[in-house]
């Protein structure tokens, strides 16, 4: 399990560059660190492996979760040149802490045993408590952390005291005994069935599903926008690797019980991500209620689990990463520009819509990442996002969930409001827009971001071979 | 192979002309867009008339999922290639007295277009089609919300959420066929439409997907009660885009029709093909009074589209092959008419600065050239016989009157309306005296002849006869029309 070991060496690592006088070494060494893990990841190709006395397990589909987590956290990374310019930041501790996460992650989507599931949840929501409130300075950046901590706490308990009662249930902490007991079909217990649901629901809170998500709006918006990106997108895909694994290994015995429970959720979570999206005037906020819808969709694959599930949540989890990173890294850009991310006295943030006004005109590349990522999250063709959705809706049909699917096909239509209330801004309404000078590298790793989400948008299979 | 060429050219053109166009933009596009007619042309009359699928290439896209890149050109597709082929060079010939502030994307964004358009009406596979189908809608999308009037961003915001809004009830059925059909030798189901036809559905599912697919391409086409977005579309666009729309974009609609829900769910045209009729025929009959009342030029232009499209989408509902064969050729037909239409309505704006009817007249004075031209594309549009309406229409009606005969009646009033709307355009603003803002009207320029010339060519061509274009169709409709009647015969 040589990619956790790297990460834990390269954080502490990178906390003792941050004794180095000149802090510009910091952003190459992150990266070269994460490409390096990266490259590690990928050691184990085709084989599967049980490590430290049978706690984690790696195999191919992990291997492609991980590398989607290092690669959005890589493209994160990348995005975060400002922080040399601040004075106040702290860079070797962020970067440190980002590595230290995605041990987390890591643990989360490789875990063979529950208790390594809580370890790497733990791991990666306190690193994220702590980046939340890294604006110290800022009140709504506190209240963010503040809140993301006590709620977050709070369903670990929860999640915890379910994993106690599977193993009163099952007698073990495993997935494979789990899982064999739930496939034993008859008198099952009580216990299995409420430490499930105990389970879930600390699961759906990272991942933010209703009715789990009220900290989201909140947590995404205080959050410096470079660490919403990475939360949006690591926590999420980690999220949702987890409960893949979960429920596609070891209850997949019980699955009458619970995709019932599942597929209300999904839908709950769609509704209220989409609709409330559709209110709102804050790009961060919009991105964030979208963020909630996106996990909607992800859910629906869960629900429907089947043979297409899978693939479904790798392309969709990739497609979603990418598209999100390029569209908060215009974000990043545009504000330090307009300055708009000063707060005013009281503490609201003026990340609106109207900043976006005429942006295409003058920064037509920014123009272009920026609607590309917003077309491919509304799932318009030729992007990765309609595949992501057209994987989702069919392992839906193949459930013959049509009604869930329904409400999914309602809540795009939704979505594509919202999202192109940015096109418009950016490219039909007149702003003072002028133009942003770009670093060349920010250029390319925009750049990358778009051409990755058009060549999956016109060529799906690439990502076939895979897994 | 030529499929291919006829979709990817375009698009390598526009991609060559959005970064080196410049200002030469506009010859750019016009050189590509002849090039692409040329090659249209050439797959038309090399065209064998039989059912099968010519030209076509087809190569693996998701392999395991068996989805393929697959197109060619059939009886069904190919006069609505030739359409997009005719239709482009002549849209952008037309646009050469104006200057568009950046026209690079401008130009760009149309050949685009054409690329996409090409693509829905080759597609072989039922996603590449729906992938088409909605990569029309960006470049569209675009040309009418940067370039439109003054209302231009909540009607084109309206038009796109719309349309979309339709066809993801498309993707739905669409993913709900692909499980249906069988394993293949690659794959565990297949997305070619021709799977989706030898599909044995249930009645019950048959229906849904009816409505599924009918939502999709009524709001397309428009059919009553699904056309609210399209008079202000089509008004707030810039004229290219207008005709991009009116000419070409609404044939996806009554393509789809022909093409999905008659051979795919039979049983559920027997259900509901009657409520699709007479949604259509009131479309036609209401389109056209509405049409008599207009004052603006392009609204009643466009009022007169949802009204003939709505005899088209009769006259394939009627499942007649006399309809089918009008529609088909209809589409081509009103294509022509409407985009003539269009520009002509765009020339007398360039000049006077006003579409308002009661603003214009006595043009005819100072314009000989204009009038002989709007003349012949008016009466094309009333389908005075020897003009291309009248093929169309007459097929139309007698498919719809061999169903119904009511219905026929009623659709039969889209005939004297018509003439009552267009002969009250082409007179105020044609006749009478001149006012302040027509009185120095110019006749039209060498440019803007060439592109009424070929235009009106083929109103007369398929007027007189129509039979190098029905030749090509008749058999693949013959070939649809077993779909329909094998349903119909093992139903009873």
């Amino acid at each position: 399990m040589l990619p956790i070991i790297l990460l834990s060496v390269f954080g502490i690592a990178l906390l003792f560059l941050g004794f180095m006088k000149s802090k510009a070494i910091l952003l190459p060494a992150t990266l070269l660190f994460l490409l390096v893990t990266l490259a590690v990841n990928f050691l184990d190709w085709n084989k599967t492996y049980l490590y430290f006395n049978d706690m984690l397990r790696v195999n191919n589909l992990a291997m492609v979760f991980i590398a989607i987590v290092l690669g959005s956290a890589f493209l994160v990374v990348a995005l975060s040149g400002s922080f040399i310019e601040n004075d106040e930041a702290q860079p070797a501790e962020y970067y440190g802490i980002i590595l230290f996460s995605l041990v987390g992650a890591v643990m989360m989507i490789a875990f063979e045993n529950l208790i390594m599931l809580f370890v790497g949840v733990e791991i990666l929501s306190v690193a994220m408590y702590v980046l939340t409130g890294s604006d110290k300075r800022n009140l709504r950046s506190n209240e963010a952390a503040l809140k993301y901590f006590l709620m977050g706490a709070f369903t670990t308990g929860i999640m915890l005291f379910g994993m106690a009662l599977l193993y009163g249930a099952t007698g073990s902490f495993t997935l494979a005994g789990i899982g064999g007991y739930a496939a034993s079909q008859q008198g099952l217990s009580l216990l299995l069935y409420v430490g499930l649901l105990m389970l879930l629901i600390g699961l759906l809170f990272k991942v933010s599903a209703a009715p789990f998500h009220f900290w989201t709006p909140d947590v995404y918006d205080g959050a410096p926008t470079i660490f919403t990106a990475f939360m949006s997108t690591v926590v999420k895909t980690a999220g949702f690797a987890a409960l893949f694994r979960l429920l596609s290994v070891s209850f997949v015995g019980v699955y009458n019980f619970w995709w019932t429970i599942l597929a209300i959720i999904t839908a709950v979570t769609l509704i209220i991500g989409n609709l409330t999206a559709a209110y709102q005037n804050s790009f961060k906020r919009m991105m964030a209620y979208s963020s909630i819808s996106h996990a909607g969709y992800l859910l629906i694959g869960l629900a429907a689990l089947g043979a297409q599930t899978k693939q479904a949540i790798v392309f969709y989890s990739l497609a979603y990463s990418v598209a999100t990173i390029s569209a908060f890294g215009v974000l990043l850009l545009v504000a330090q520009q307009k300055n708009t991310q000063t707060i005013s006295k009281e503490g609201i943030s003026t990340e609106n819509f109207d900043a976006f006004n005429g942006l295409a005109r003058q920064n037509p590349l920014l123009g272009f990442a920026m609607t590309v990522s917003m077309l491919s999250l509304a799932g318009i063709p030729l992007t990765a996002g309609f595949w992501g959705k057209f994987y989702m809706f069919s392992t839906a049909v193949e459930r013959g969930q049509i009604w869930l699917l329904v409400v999914a096909v309602l809540m795009s239509a939704v979505g594509i409001y919202y999202y192109f209330r940015v096109i418009i801004a950016m490219y039909f309404r007149d702003g003072a827009a002028e133009p942003i000078r770009v670093a060349p590298f920010y250029k390319y790793v925009l750049l990358a971001a778009t051409i990755l989400t058009l060549g999956l948008g016109v060529a799906p299979g690439l990502l076939q071979g895979l897994f | 192979m030529l499929t291919l060429f006829l979709i990817l050219f375009p698009a390598v053109a526009a991609t060559l002309i959005f970064f080196f166009g410049g200002e030469r933009a506009k010859q750019g596009a016009l050189l590509a867009a002849l090039a692409e007619l040329a090659c249209a042309g050439y797959a038309f009359f090399s065209f064998k008339p039989d059912a099968s699928s010519q030209f076509a290439f087809d190569y693996p896209w998701i392999g395991s999922l068996g989805i393929r890149l697959s197109a060619g050109i059939d009886g069904i597709s190919v006069l609505l290639v030739l359409l997009t082929g005719l239709l482009v060079p002549f849209i952008v010939l037309s646009t050469f007295n104006r200057t568009y502030k950046q026209p690079a994307t401008f130009y760009a964004l149309m050949l685009f277009m054409q690329a996409a358009l090409m693509g829905v009406f080759t597609a072989r596979d039922g996603f590449l089609f729906y992938l088409f189908f909605e990569a029309a809608l960006i470049p569209i999308y675009f040309l009418a919300a940067m370039w439109g009037g003054d209302n231009r961003i909540p009607v084109t915001f309206k038009f796109f959420v719309y349309t979309i809004f339709g066809s993801l009830f498309m993707l739905v059925a669409l993913v709900y066929l692909y499980y249906q059909t069988p394993p293949t030798a690659v794959a565990a189901h297949s997305s070619a439409i021709a799977d989706f036809y030898k599909l044995n559905l249930t009645p019950q599912a048959e229906n849904w997907i009816f409505w599924a697919f009918f939502i999709a391409f009524a709001i397309k086409m428009p059919v009553f009660p699904f056309h609210t977005w399209q008079p202000d579309t089509y008004v707030e666009s810039p004229t290219p885009a207008t005709m991009l729309l009116a000419g070409i974009m609404l044939k996806m609609g009554v393509y789809g029709l022909i093409r999905f829900i008659l051979p795919i769910v039979p049983l559920g045209v027997e259900t509901w093909g009657k409520t699709a009729i007479i949604l259509s025929v009131i479309g036609i009959i209401y389109g056209a009074i509405i049409a008599i009342r207009q004052r603006d030029m392009k609204r009643l232009i466009a009022y007169s589209s949802f009204s003939h499209v709505g005899l088209m989408a009769a006259g394939v509902f009627s499942q007649t092959e006399t309809g089918m064969q009008g529609a088909l050729i209809q589409m081509l037909a009103h294509g022509i008419n409407v985009v003539g239409m269009f520009f002509v309505a765009d020339v007398i704006f360039s000049r006077t600065n006003t579409r308002q009817l009661d603003q214009l007249g006595g043009i005819t004075q100072s314009t000989p050239k204009l009038t002989v031209y709007f003349m012949i594309m008016l009466l094309g549009s009333v389908a005075l016989p020897l003009t291309n309406g009248f093929v169309g229409e007459f097929l139309l009606l007698h498919g719809v009157y061999t169903y119904n005969h009511y219905l026929g009646l009623a659709a039969g009033f889209t005939i004297i309306f018509g003439a009552v709307y267009m002969l009250r355009m082409f007179q105020k603003s044609m006749f009478g005296p001149t006012t302040s803002r027509t009185e120095s009207f110019t006749d039209l320029t060498n440019s803007e002849s060439w592109v009424f010339i070929p235009l009106v060519v083929m109103v007369f061509w398929i007027g007189i006869y129509p039979h190098t274009f029905l030749k090509v169709t008749e058999s693949a409709v013959a070939n649809l029309m077993k779909y329909i009647g094998t349903t119909a015969v093992s139903m009873k």
